[in-house]
């Protein structure tokens, strides 16, 4: 395929940090989405827009307040230095904070339409059987919802993987660290390496299309071949 | 309504537009000169064009990034009409490509590389703090685009810490991002550029050490026309007044050593 060996180096970082970004998103973003979906509260519509504004917000303004918050005069750096952590930027660990921030709302969207579409009815009949607050949760709702779970996951696994604004602000273009697919294509065109950007470009494009292409595929297909 | 008016509006009129007859010689001439212009050199770029547009009467729009970021954009059309890199090989090369205008280089600043901190103790006079044990993240421009990222990465293997100091590099894709990575205090230390922490002649806050400049190759900061800049007034008026003593004079305040 002609990749540098820098060049895997960033696509198999890349890969980790968007799996890990997902799995953390799964822990975080459900239930998050499920208290979205079910509260009265006063805070559901700030919070609502809240989780909406990495889809808005440039990434740079994500990257600057990450930078200055996690430093170590920001409170969030301070607080990672009590507990032994140091500071997030330049680390595989602030590239993940970055990332979950910056993909929240790929995971939390899909997974409240799902909920919201399900209404309450399945869970009034669940709890007619006796079934207890967690039961339903795990056993009604999550299956009912797992179009929307794996919709958020793929989403926010892809939408990690092309992720470049916050990580150049804070990454610190570490080669195994932090440097992702996104900013080693950067870096090739900056340096004027242009045959090289093109390859690592091509292969992200393709892995691009084939996640957009599975999903479609995915989703059109009957209920019954789905399952 | 209409007869009443008209008898005093036209001498109003009248004397309106002679006071615009009288400004034109000033407004005619006056045109805009889009300079990209090397991160270092983001400070005194600003000082320089608020000089330069009152002495003028021409506008300045400076683009601010790494050399060779700037060098990629050129080359692929970007309407600047003056380039000041932070080195003498990439307005060469331009020249060579015939994308700048033959014999319009010159050097109008030479650069200081300086280690810096953003804590008023963290740097020693020396040096030292480099082969400190708890030293902490040391920043750095990209060298393949910033060459006070290079002169960084020659200057580390003068002083035989490259090996020691590679865990601790983080990388800034431009000067101007490397001494954000230091201001921030995300990293400890950082190579930067000493236009970007002097003023007047004075270091404005932290602490630095200025290594010697043997140990690095020189950073001859050359200026070009460029193509687009040939037949512009203002651009020409402009590379005039960097080589001027006024110019000179200002550029050196910045700790530029010229």
């Amino acid at each position: 395929m002609g990749l540098t060996a820098s060049d895997l180096q960033a696509i198999g970082l890349t890969l980790q940090v968007a799996a890990l970004t997902t799995a953390i998103l799964l822990l975080l973003g459900v239930p998050l989405a499920w208290w979205l979906a079910r509260t009265q509260s006063f805070w559901r519509k700030p919070v609502g827009a809240l989780v909406a504004l990495p889809l808005v917000l440039p990434p740079t303004v994500i990257g600057f307040y990450l930078l200055v918050l996690m430093g170590p005069q920001g409170w969030v750096g301070q607080w990672t230095q009590a507990l032994g952590l140091g500071t997030l930027p330049f680390s595989f660990g602030g590239l993940v904070v970055g990332s979950v921030i910056y993909s929240t709302p790929f995971m939390v969207q899909p997974v409240l339409n799902a909920m919201q579409a399900m209404g309450s009815r399945p869970l009034e009949v669940a709890a007619t059987l006796r079934a207890s607050p967690t039961d339903r949760f795990f056993n009604v709702v999550l299956p009912l919802c797992k179009p929307g779970l794996i919709t958020g996951a793929v989403m926010s696994f892809a939408h990690t993987v092309g992720e470049f604004g916050v990580v150049l602000m804070v990454g610190g273009n570490i080669p195994g660290v932090t440097r992702m697919a996104s900013v080693q294509i950067y870096d090739h065109v900056e340096a004027l390496e242009y045959a090289d950007a093109h390859r690592l470009a091509a292969v992200m494009l393709g892995f691009s299309f084939m996640v957009l292409l599975g999903l479609q595929i995915w989703k059109t297909e009957p209920k019954g071949a789905a399952a | 309504m209409k007869d009443r008016c008209m008898p005093t509006s036209r001498p109003l009129l009248k004397r309106f537009t002679a006071a615009l007859l009288a400004l034109t010689p000033w407004i005619a001439p006056a045109e805009t000169v889009q300079v990209a212009v090397a991160a270092n050199f983001a400070e005194p770029i600003k000082a320089i064009a608020d000089e330069w547009q009152r002495a003028s009467g021409h506008t300045l729009n400076a683009t601010v990034g790494a050399t060779g970021k700037l060098y990629a954009q050129i080359r692929n059309g970007a309407p600047f009409d003056v380039f000041l890199a932070a080195n003498a090989q990439v307005p060469e090369t331009l020249e060579a490509e015939g994308l700048a205008q033959p014999g319009s280089r010159f050097t109008y600043a030479r650069g200081q590389l300086v280690l810096w901190s953003a804590n008023a103790r963290r740097v020693d006079a020396q040096g030292d703090v480099l082969r400190r044990a708890d030293l902490g993240k040391l920043a750095y421009a990209n060298p393949k685009t910033a060459p006070y990222g290079a002169a960084a990465v020659q200057l580390m293997a003068a002083l035989g810490l490259t090996e020691a100091l590679t865990p601790k590099l983080v990388q800034g894709e431009s000067i101007g991002q490397t001494y954000a990575f230091v201001f921030t205090g995300n990293a400890d230390v950082g190579f930067v550029a000493l236009s970007q922490i002097f003023k007047n002649g004075q270091l404005k806050s932290g602490s630095m050490w200025r290594p010697p400049g043997n140990l690095y190759a020189p950073i001859e900061q050359d200026a070009v026309l460029l193509k687009r800049g040939a037949n512009n007034p203002a651009a020409r008026a402009f590379m005039q007044w960097l080589k001027s003593p006024e110019g000179q004079t200002l550029i050196r305040t910045y700790g530029y050593d010229i």
